[in-house]
């Protein structure tokens, strides 16, 4: 795709098309690809992420593991609903994805499985805040794709190589910036939405207690789908962030890469590695793993890429 | 490699970790392929972290289904251990050390299925993409990306050109051609990857021949 966002707002710029346009444009060239089969493949994204998200507001019963299950539903239908329902709903749909994802049920890793939750619960709800068309969705899933593929270029998207804000801060941005986008933003704004939601989420750990790609990981996408609606409502008020947009992906990328590996989704670090977390894990049968870790590897050893991704 | 649109919306998968259940669920798809079909009998060896965290990412079940047939984004992955043993599958996990060198998450096949008996080794690098090193002891690269042909074959003058032959034949351009050899003159293990997909019977005609000892047809499995 583009290895820099500066590069995709250029060629947009230079042919006179859209973001969106650009993204297409680019992955038909790469995959010779149709325009129609790509905006299919697109479509039935979006209908998996719906249903995952109705599932998952569904669920009444623990996950397998018992640390989950039956938030989402518990949020949308018991929430004091402090800043109105719209913003429940994003965070009961980002938990909803994450609890269908928590029991083996079918989800689209956006941009990981662990992230699933962030992209359909920001442009779910502002399709029905904002009256989008399901065409304008899927426009919104390409900018997001364009936003993914550069952090994964420049950076990473993944807890084992970059920490929580590899994942969630990735789809995150991916999610703020087609917000910003599809609101008329000019593209100087849908940078800053992506610089602007980076910024607020370095450093971020990924610490997953027992291993398990629950805790907390289901908050986080919660959290992480209203930092990027609050991204892309500064970007387009006007809100201007001086890094320059790749200049942030790179810090992202360069924290990631420093980041001790305890805090790079192996359960050996933060939450993980407290003494609840610990007790948790023995409950959930899981305090093997992390005893297993602990004997053979110490802290800081660069080369281990344990855990899911 | 570059980045595709599709490597960040997807894939589409069974939770809960693309490279502990999709790519788990990938690395089993393309056994039972090469092996032909569904094992009979399957041994195991799961290393690294696919030991460590494989219970509570389903790799095990994930491992399973593919075994079956099952793609990554099939909702049958949860309850594969009953259907295997509707299936006749009898599996076995146990746990392995392949060394400092192996991908973490590293999986080592030992599978049956008639007359024939393979050992597969294999590991699942992020994303729920994967990569087959080893096949009954010859080194290759198999990514499950593009449709890929296997043969195990007598290493006798020809068989490359008679092989790659009937794919040109169809008119399908060849992405990468690979071939590792016991030794001259003995046997060969090709893997010839191709731009579309071919039709299941079209090396039929082939199996008789006494320097094939197999060929299969590897379908591409969309990451």
């Amino acid at each position: 795709m583009f290895t820099s966002i500066e590069e995709w707002f250029e060629l947009s710029e230079r042919e006179g098309i859209s973001l969106a346009q650009a993204v297409l444009q680019r992955e038909l060239k790469e995959t010779g690809a149709e325009e129609a089969e790509v905006r299919n493949r697109v479509e039935e994204a979006l209908e998996v992420m719906r249903a995952a998200v109705q599932d998952g507001l569904a669920i009444d019963e623990p996950s397998p593991s018992g640390l989950t299950g039956g938030r989402a539903r518990r949020l949308a239908a018991g929430g004091p609903e402090l800043l109105g329902v719209a913003f429940t709903t994003v965070l009961s749909r980002a938990i909803a994805t994450l609890e269908v994802n928590a029991r083996m049920g079918l989800i689209m890793a956006t941009p990981t499985a662990g992230a699933a939750g962030v992209v359909p619960a920001v442009l779910f709800t502002l399709q029905e805040e904002c009256c989008w068309t399901d065409e304008q969705l899927v426009d919104a899933m390409l900018v997001a794709g364009g936003v993914g593929a550069v952090i994964a270029e420049r950076a990473s998207i993944a807890g084992a190589g970059g920490g929580c804000q590899a994942e969630t801060g990735s789809a995150a941005a991916m999610a703020a910036a087609a917000v910003a986008w599809l609101e008329g933003g000019s593209h100087e704004q849908v940078g800053h939405a992506i610089g602007l939601t980076l910024q607020g989420m370095l450093g971020l750990i990924c610490d997953p207690v027992a291993g398990l790609v629950e805790i907390p990981c289901v908050y986080r996408n919660a959290t992480a789908a209203v930092h990027a609606i609050a991204a892309a409502e500064m970007a387009l008020a006007g809100m201007d962030f001086p890094i320059p947009v790749d200049q942030v992906i790179d810090v992202m990328g360069e924290v990631g890469t420093k980041m001790d590996v305890r805090y790079r989704e192996t359960a050996l670090g933060g939450l993980a590695a407290t003494p609840a977390g610990q007790e948790i894990a023995a409950a959930a049968g899981m305090d093997r793993l992390v005893q297993l870790q602990r004997k053979g590897r110490t802290a800081g050893e660069s080369s281990a890429r344990i855990g899911p991704s | 490699m570059t980045t595709g649109l599709f490597d960040i919306l997807g894939p589409k998968m069974v939770g809960p970790s693309s490279s502990h259940t999709a790519g788990a669920c990938r690395l089993g798809y393309v056994v039972q392929a090469i092996i032909g079909g569904t094992p009979d009998t399957a041994r195991i060896g799961l290393h690294g972290s696919f030991a460590m965290t494989g219970e509570g990412h389903g790799t095990r079940k994930a491992i399973i289904g593919g075994l079956l047939g099952y793609r990554p984004d099939d909702v049958r992955l949860r309850d594969s251990f009953a259907r295997a043993d509707e299936a006749g599958l009898e599996y076995e996990f146990y746990e392995t050390d392949l060394g400092e060198e192996a991908h973490p998450n590293s999986v080592v096949f030992e599978v049956t299925r008639d007359a024939d008996r393979m050992t597969v080794h294999g590991c699942s690098i992020g994303g729920g993409r994967i990569r087959v090193q080893e096949i009954d002891g010859f080194p290759v690269d198999l990514k499950g990306t593009l449709p890929t042909i296997v043969v195990l074959a007598d290493d006798v003058p020809g068989t490359v050109s008679k092989i790659t032959g009937i794919i040109a034949e169809r008119g399908l351009n060849l992405a990468t051609v690979r071939v590792d050899r016991t030794g001259r003159g003995e046997r060969a293990l090709m893997t010839i990857e191709t731009d579309g997909e071919l039709p299941d019977d079209l090396f039929a005609n082939l199996h008789d021949r006494s320097w094939v000892h197999w060929i299969r047809n590897v379908h591409r499995l969309n990451v």
